[in-house]
């Protein structure tokens, strides 16, 4: 699983970073990540409001940083 | 994991606790001053009308009552804009006509939730979807010009009718802008990657979805984040605040920046331009230099500016905006500004 945070580097990013890890380590799974803090990249996913989340080429969450548990809950949807 | 809840207790446990949380608050702010009065008049035994023991009080009942406000007023907007979405907003704003396009633009600048460091995505987000350059920049300078910090400070400090003056003048000085800018026909002045930018994928709704207790909890966490970023800001401006409340002359202000004085306003929107602050910082100021007698336009002007233009902003827009459209923006804001301040100036 490849999973990308989006934002330029903003305090929102670090927070969104470190509940994705946890939800990763929680449910027990292998990621790679990976920091898209180029605003054309950035916009190309459509996403308006930093940060975002990106797993596997798909947006799953923008705009705000979600608990570990909320990520957990997204992922384990997928 | 949680533990079974049936909706219908849990719906109520839900209401019931905003309901004390606002019977708090009510009380709370109902009993501030007298609490802070009793405390260093009756308990310490001090003499709080003069002094440093005035800028005390003053200080402490300022900085609670500025808190509670704050506290109440983000909570509601993030509640009902949790409504709203900045994709929604681009829905409506494309291929929507200059004019109509641009007040519709600073009307949603105002209710969608927005963080200027979201100013860079936003303008790409906007622009390759085909919103009009002026339009866009209808939204960019409504959306921090008039935000819930700002109204929440002016309703508690200066009441509704200042606040609707504000707000009002905001929106006008947002789209009259964004249609100045969309006449000088500025689109090569964009920095060409935005148009080159395609989008992948579908968009997502960042809205979608949410129950009642995501909304309010996206309200409690907004709260904290912004008091997070604010507090220093609201400190010396209170502080500020307190020291000119206690040791200013009462016409030391109108003297020197009356309605007399005919550059005030200039002067004032010169000196809050590159001054970076946000709305919690400088109404606490404003409020303590109007009850030493500056008219509200020059005070509304310093505030405008302050918080519309900063250079943290036009760094961030420099990604996406040619210098020259930079200036330009910053120009026919602060010159909006300046007309806004000069006006109230005259009807107050």
């Amino acid at each position: 699983m490849h999973v990308k945070i989006l934002g330029s580097g903003c305090a929102n990013c670090v927070n969104l970073e470190k509940a994705t890890r946890q939800a990763v380590e929680e449910l027990g799974l292998d990621a790679t990540f990976e920091k898209v803090t180029d605003y054309a990249d950035i916009a190309a996913y459509g996403i308006m409001r930093t940060p975002g989340l990106v797993v596997d080429e798909k947006v799953v969450l923008s705009g705000r940083v979600p608990t570990a548990g909320q990520v957990r809950d997204l992922l384990a949807a997928r | 994991m949680t533990t079974q809840v049936s909706p219908h207790r849990a719906a109520t446990r839900r209401w019931v606790l905003l309901g004390a949380a606002t019977l708090g608050w009510v009380a709370a702010y109902a009993l501030n001053e007298v609490t802070w009065t009793w405390l260093y008049g009756t308990v310490l035994g001090l003499d709080i009308t003069t002094g440093w023991p005035s800028m005390l009080h003053f200080f402490s009942y300022d900085t609670v009552k500025i808190t509670l406000l704050l506290t109440g007023i983000i909570f509601i907007v993030t509640v009902l804009r949790s409504f709203m979405s900045i994709e929604r907003t681009r829905a409506l704003l494309g291929g929507r006509r200059e004019g109509v396009g641009n007040v519709l633009a600073a009307s949603l600048g105002v209710v969608t939730p927005f963080c200027s460091c979201s100013a860079v995505p936003a303008f790409i987000g906007f622009v390759s979807a085909g919103v009009p350059l002026g339009v866009t920049m209808s939204f960019l300078i409504a959306s921090p010009l008039v935000n819930e910090v700002a109204i929440a400070l002016l309703l508690g400090l200066f009441g509704i009718g200042p606040t609707l003056l504000y707000v009002c003048a905001g929106l006008v000085i947002a789209i009259v802008a964004g249609m100045v800018i969309g006449r000088l026909r500025l689109e090569g002045q964009v920095e060409p990657f935005v148009y080159e930018t395609r989008l992948r994928g579908q968009v997502v709704d960042s809205t979608a979805g949410l129950s009642w207790d995501d909304r309010l909890a996206m309200g409690r966490e907004e709260v904290a984040s912004i008091l997070r970023r604010i507090w220093p800001y609201l400190l010396v401006g209170i502080g500020l605040g307190a020291v000119i409340h206690g040791w200013a002359p009462a016409d030391f202000f109108a003297r020197y920046a009356g309605p007399d004085n005919p550059f005030a306003v200039l002067v004032a929107v010169a000196i809050g331009v590159p001054l970076y602050s946000n709305a919690a910082g400088i109404l606490p100021l404003v409020d303590a230099l109007y009850a030493k007698g500056m008219p509200m336009g020059t005070l509304l002007a310093f505030m405008m500016a302050t918080v519309a233009l900063s250079l943290p902003e036009m760094i961030l827009l420099r990604r996406v905006l040619k210098p020259r459209l930079i200036a330009t923006f910053a120009g026919v804001t602060a010159v909006g500004i300046v007309a806004v301040g000069y006006l109230f100036n005259a009807i107050l």
